[in-house]
C-alpha cells in the first residue's frame, strides 16, 4: 500500500501536527456524515462570505429557507420544482450505477415533454377524450420517447463502443432544436415560442383542484408528478438492492470483467439501462407540461437534465438520496428566484458541490492530529 | 551529488546502517507490528520474508517516513531519528521503491527521475542530466535508455527507474517492497545483480519477499515475521533451509508437496478441436490447438508465458472468440460466457482482481456470482438475502477465507484469501470442468499448500481439471499428464510419471525433441 503522508502543519514548532494515512476500509457511517458535514460547512463559508461583503448571513439564510419552506403554500412550490429533479436525478444516478455517463437526461427531459404533448397537440387522441385516458397516453408517450432518445447513445455504446458522454452530450442539442421546430413551427400558437394551452383532461391533477371540497388545499400546485417521482425512486431502489437485475447492474458497475465472467450479456444491459433511464428522465418532461406548464413552450426546463447530474453525485448515486438531494436543490431554484440578483443561492450550490468533492478525501484516507513527543532529529 | 553522495562517516564497529527497535504501529482493529526489532548492517542484502499481511510493507513504511509508529524508536547510523515525511527518509539516506510505481508514464526517465527535484529550474540542458543518470545506471547494472519514454518500458525497465530515482536522491539503503512480484524471471537475475552491485559498494538492501527461493538465492541475513512479530531475527541467509523458513513463516509444518492419490481417469469431459483465436492485440495466439481432458485427471499445461495457454483457457471458459470445436460431455457447445456458467464450468481466473472478482462489492456478492440465476438464491425476478447470505457464512467457514465478516469488501483480502474466495465459489459449483489459470501466482507457502490441496481434492471427486502454470514445479506436483505449449500450438503431451524436466524445458523454449520422439509423440497425439 503505498500511502502517502502529508505534513501539512509542516513548520517544526507547532506542538501538533496532521497525518494522513489511507483507509483500507471506510465504516458505513461515514459516507452520509461527510456529506452532511460537507453542506453544512458549505454553508458557514457561505455565511462568512455574506457577511464580509457586508451581508447579514443570518437574515439571508432566514430568507431562503422562509421562501423555499416558510409556509405550506412555498413548500409545495419547492416540491413542484423537485418533481423533475426527482426524476432526472434517477435517470442520472441509475445509470451512472452502471458507470454509463449519461449526461443527456436534458435532452431526454425534452423529448419527453414533447412526446406527451404530441398526444394533445398532433392530436393522437381526439378532443374531449376523458383524462383518465389522455394522461395515460400523454405518461407513455413522454417516457417511451425519453427512452428511445436514451437508446441511441445506449445502442451506439453496445454496438460500436462509441463513448456515451459525446453522443449523450450532443443529443441535448439536437433534442433541444428538434423540440423548438415544433414550438416554433407546426405547433406554435400564433407565431409565439409555445404552443396553445393543453385541455383540463391533460393536466396532472393537483392540490388545488380539490380545493372545491378542502379549502386548505387551495393555490397549493404539487401535481401527480410528485407521486410519479417518489414511486419511480422507491422501485429504482428497491429493484437495485434485491433484485437479480439490480445486482447484474452493481456488478457490471464495480467490473465489467468481471461481470462478463459471471456470464452477463453487458452490451444488453447498456441498451436496457440507457432506454429506463431516457424513460424516466422522459416522464419528467411529461409531469412538467402536464402538470406545471399545461403546454409546450421554448424554455420549458431551467436545465434540470444538467442539475440532475448533480443530484446524483449529491446523493451517491442512491435512489432514496435522490429525493433529499432534489428537494435540496428545488429550495435553492425557488429562492434563487426569489433573491436573484444577490446571487447567493448559486454561490451556495457551488460550494456546497466543492465541499462535496473535497470530503471525499475524508473518506478515502484517515486524517489524525499527531503530537511529536518523541526523540526528533 | 553526479555521482551520488560521499557515504557518511560511521562510527567503526557500529556496522549498522539502520536499527528498528519495539516498533508498533496499529490500524483500526490490526496490530500490524507489534514491537519489531529489525537490524540492517551496511553492505548487506537483508531479507524480510513473511506472508501476506505479516507486517512487512507496514514496518518499513515507517522506516521511509509513510507512516508514524505508535510506539519504538528508529536509528540511523546510530542516530534516533523520527521522520515527519518520505522527503526527510530520503534525505537521511532511506529510499523505497514500492510494488506499485510512480512514475508518469508520458515523460522520459531523466524527467521521472528528477520530478519533484528543484533542478533543474528549467528545462534546459536535460542533455547533461541524462548523461549523469546514464553513468549511475551503469554503476549499478541498471541498463535503461535515459530518454526513452516511460510508457515505453516493460514493468522490469519501470522498477530500475524507480531505483535511479531513489540513487540519485542519495539513497543508501534501499529498501524494495516485493520486487519480484512483477518481474520475469530472467529480469529477477538483473535485479539480483543490480542489488549486488549496490552492496559491493557499501549500500545497504531491504528486501521485501514471501518466496523462499528468491531469499535464499539472495539475502545475507533473513528476518522472518508473522502476524506483526518476528519470529526469527537476522537468520544467516546461507545457513537457512527452506523447511525451515516455511515453518518460521506460516507456523506450523508446511507440505510442499501434496500427497496424491493414483489417478483414476474416466470418460473425456473435455474435448477441443483445431482451436484458433487471436490475442487482444488481434495477433494470431491458437493455431489449431486440440487436447482432451478426462474425468478425474488434472491436465497440466506448462508452457512460458505469452505461447497462448491464457487464451486457451478463455477459449474454453466462452471468454474469446475462436474458430475450431468444443465438446463438453461429447456434446459440441458453441462455447459463450454465459453458456460455460451454464454448463457449470468452473474458472480460477488469471487475472483475480480484474476478472475473478468485483473489488468494492462484498464477499457476499462475490461468493454468488455464478449462482445467483438459479434457486435458492433466485426467487423470482429476486434475489433471497437470507439464502445468499447463509451460502456466504458457509463458503466463508469452509474455505476459511480470513476476513472480518461476508459484508467485507473483496479487495480488502489478501492475494491468498481472494484466491481461497475464487476457489470456494467455483468448487461449490462442483463442477465436472474445471480451468484453472496461474492459481497461486503471487501466494505464499501456506497459501499455495491450500490451493493445491483444493485443486486435488477436486480431481479425486472425479472432476476434469486443466491446470495452466508457468511454474514447472506446480505442474509436475499436480498433474497426471503435461502438455507444453509453444507459440499458439501443443508440441508435446507426457505422462506425468515419466516426464523428462529437462526436455520439457527445452519445448517450453522452443528446443526441438530429437526425430524418434517426436515421430512418438505423433503417435501418441494420433492415437487419441
Ligand atoms: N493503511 C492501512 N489501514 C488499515 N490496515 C492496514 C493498512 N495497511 C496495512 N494494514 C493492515 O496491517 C496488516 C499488515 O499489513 P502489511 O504491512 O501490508 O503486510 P505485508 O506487507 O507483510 O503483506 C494487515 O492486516 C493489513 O490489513
Ligand atoms: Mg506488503
Amino acid at each position: 500500500m503505498t500511502s502517502g503522508r502529508l505534513p501539512i502543519g509542516s513548520s517544526r514548532s507547532l506542538p501538533v501536527r496532521l497525518s494522513v494515512e489511507r483507509r483500507l476500509a471506510a465504516p458505513r457511517w461515514l459516507g452520509p456524515v461527510t456529506t452532511i458535514g460537507a453542506v453544512v460547512l458549505a454553508l458557514l463559508v457561505s455565511a462568512v462570505i455574506i457577511a464580509l461583503v457586508g451581508g447579514d448571513p443570518v437574515r439571508s439564510y432566514l430568507h431562503i429557507v422562509r421562501s423555499a419552506f416558510g409556509s405550506v403554500g412555498v413548500l409545495s412550490d419547492t416540491l413542484v420544482k423537485a418533481t423533475p429533479l426527482i426524476l432526472t436525478g434517477l435517470a442520472c444516478a441509475l445509470a451512472f450505477r452502471m458507470r454509463l455517463w449519461n449526461i443527456g437526461a436534458e435532452g431526454q427531459f425534452l423529448l419527453g415533454a414533447w412526446g406527451a404533448s404530441a398526444i394533445v397537440l398532433a392530436p393522437v387522441l381526439p378532443a374531449g377524450t376523458p383524462g383518465i385516458l389522455v394522461i395515460p397516453a400523454m405518461m407513455l408517450a413522454g417516457a417511451a420517447a425519453g427512452a428511445a432518445w436514451g437508446m441511441i447513445p445506449g445502442v451506439l455504446r453496445a454496438r460500436f463502443g462509441v463513448n456515451e458522454i459525446i453522443t449523450t452530450l450532443m443529443l441535448n442539442y439536437v433534442a433541444l432544436l428538434w423540440m423548438q421546430y415544433w414550438v416554433f413551427g407546426p405547433w406554435s400558437e400564433g407565431g409565439f415560442q409555445q404552443t396553445a394551452q393543453f385541455p383540463r383532461e391533460a393536466w396532472l391533477p393537483r392540490l388545488t383542484d380539490l380545493s372545491g371540497s378542502l379549502p386548505a388545499f387551495s393555490g397549493l400546485t404539487i401535481h401527480l408528478g410528485l407521486v410519479f417521482g417518489l414511486v419511480a425512486a422507491a422501485v429504482v431502489w428497491f429493484v437495485l438492492r434485491r433484485g437479480r437485475w439490480g445486482y447484474e447492474i452493481r456488478l457490471i458497475g464495480d467490473s465489467p470483467r468481471a461481470a462478463r465472467y459471471a456470464g452477463i450479456d453487458i452490451a444488453r444491459h447498456i441498451v436496457v439501462v440507457f432506454a429506463i433511464s431516457g424513460a424516466l428522465a422522459g416522464l419528467a418532461g411529461m409531469s412538467e407540461v402536464s402538470g406545471v406548464v399545461h403546454r409546450l413552450q421554448d424554455r420549458i426546463s431551467p436545465g434540470y437534465g444538467f442539475t440532475a447530474i448533480i443530484i446524483a453525485y449529491l446523493a451517491k448515486f442512491n435512489p432514496l438520496g435522490v429525493i433529499v438531494a432534489a428537494i435540496l436543490f428545488g429550495a435553492l431554484l425557488l429562492a434563487g428566484r426569489e433573491i436573484q440578483p444577490s446571487g447567493v443561492p448559486s454561490m451556495i450550490q457551488g460550494i456546497v458541490l466543492f465541499a462535496l468533492i473535497t470530503s471525499e478525501i475524508l473518506v478515502r484516507y484517515r486524517v489524525r492530529l499527531v503530537r511529536p513527543g518523541r526523540a526528533a532529529a | 551529488m553526479t555521482d551520488g553522495p560521499a557515504l557518511p562517516a560511521r562510527s567503526a564497529g557500529a556496522g549498522a546502517a539502520v536499527e528498528l527497535r519495539g516498533i508498533v504501529k496499529r490500524f483500526p482493529g490490526v496490530v500490524a507490528n507489534e514491537g519489531v526489532d529489525f537490524t540492517l548492517r551496511t553492505g548487506e542484502v537483508h531479507a524480510l520474508l513473511g506472508e501476506n499481511g505479516a507486517g512487512k510493507s507496514t514496518l518499513m513504511n515507517i522506516l521511509a517516513g509513510i507512516y508514524r509508529p505508535d510506539g519504538g524508536d528508529i536509528l540511523v547510523d546510530g542516530q534516533p531519528r523520527d521522520f515527519r515525511s518520505p522527503r526527510e527518509a530520503i534525505a537521511a539516506g532511506l529510499g523505497m521503491v514500492h510494488q506499485h510505481f510512480t512514475l508518469v508514464p508520458s515523460q522520459t526517465v531523466t524527467e521521472n527521475v528528477l520530478l519533484g527535484l528543484d533542478r533543474p529550474r528549467f528545462r534546459l540542458r536535460l542533455g547533461r542530466y541524462e548523461a549523469e543518470i546514464a553513468r549511475l545506471a551503469d554503476r549499478f547494472n541498471l541498463r535503461t535508455d535515459p530518454r526513452a519514454k516511460v510508457w515505453q518500458l516493460s514493468v522490469g525497465e519501470q522498477q530500475r527507474v524507480e531505483i535511479l530515482k531513489m540513487l540519485y536522491r542519495g539513497a543508501n539503503v534501499l529498501i524494495m517492497d516485493e520486487p519480484t512480484a512483477v518481474l520475469a524471471p530472467q529480469e529477477v537475475e538483473e535485479l539480483f545483480r543490480t542489488l549486488r552491485a549496490m552492496t559491493a559498494q557499501g549500500r545497504s538492501v531491504v528486501f521485501i519477499s514471501h518466496k523462499l527461493s528468491e531469499v535464499m538465492a539472495i539475502a545475507d541475513r533473513i528476518t522472518v515475521m508473522r502476524r506483526g512479530r518476528v519470529t526469527a531475527a537476522a537468520l544467516p541467509g546461507s545457513g537457512a533451509t527452506r523447511s525451515q523458513l516455511a515453518r518460521l513463516m506460516v507456523g506450523r509444518e508446511v507440505l510442499e508437496t501434496v500427497a496424491r492419490a493414483p489417478s483414476r481417469p474416466g470418460d473425456v469431459v473435455l474435448s477441443i478441436r483445431d482451436i484458433e483465436a487471436d490475442n487482444d492485440k488481434g495477433l494470431r495466439a491458437l493455431r489449431g490447438v486440440s487436447l482432451d481432458v478426462r474425468a478425474g485427471e488434472i491436465l497440466g499445461l506448462a508452457g512460458v508465458a505469452g505461447n497462448g495457454q491464457s487464451e486457451l483457457a478463455q477459449v474454453i471458459t466462452g471468454l474469446r472468440p475462436y474458430a475450431g470445436r468444443i465438446e463438453i460431455a461429447g456434446r459440441e457447445v458453441a462455447m459463450s460466457p454465459r453458456r460455460a456458467v451454464a454448463r457449470g464450468i468452473a474458472h480460477v481466473p488469471e487475472d483475480r482482481t480484474g476478472v475473478g472478482s468485483a473489488p468494492n462489492l462484498s464477499l457476499t456478492d462475490n461468493l454468488i456470482m455464478k449462482r445467483y440465476r438459479q434457486p435458492p438464491l433466485a426467487r423470482g425476478w429476486a434475489i433471497d438475502r437470507a439464502a445468499a447470505r447463509s451460502l456466504a457464512q458457509r463458503l466463508k467457514d469452509e474455505y476459511a477465507i480470513a476476513a472480518p465478516s461476508i459484508d467485507t469488501q473483496a479487495r480488502l483480502l489478501s492475494g491468498g484469501n481472494l484466491q481461497r474466495l475464487i476457489l470456494a465459489r467455483e468448487i461449490d459449483l462442483q463442477p465436472s470442468l474445471m480451468v484453472a489459470v496461474q492459481p497461486t501466482r503471487g501466494l505464499d507457502v501456506g497459501a499455495i499448500e491450500a490451493v493445491h490441496r483444493l485443486l486435488m481434492a477436486r480431481r479425486d471427486a472425479g472432476a476434469a481439471t486443466l491446470l495452466v502454470s508457468e511454474d514447472l514445479d506446480e505442474i509436475l506436483a499436480l498433474a497426471d499428464r503435461i502438455a507444453v505449449m509453444y507459440e499458439g500450438g501443443i508440441v508435446g503431451t507426457f505422462d506425468a510419471a515419466d516426464a523428462d524436466i529437462h526436455e520439457i524445458g527445452l519445448l517450453m523454449t522452443g528446443g526441438r525433441r530429437s526425430a524418434d520422439d517426436a515421430a512418438a509423440a505423433a503417435d501418441a497425439v494420433g492415437a487419441r
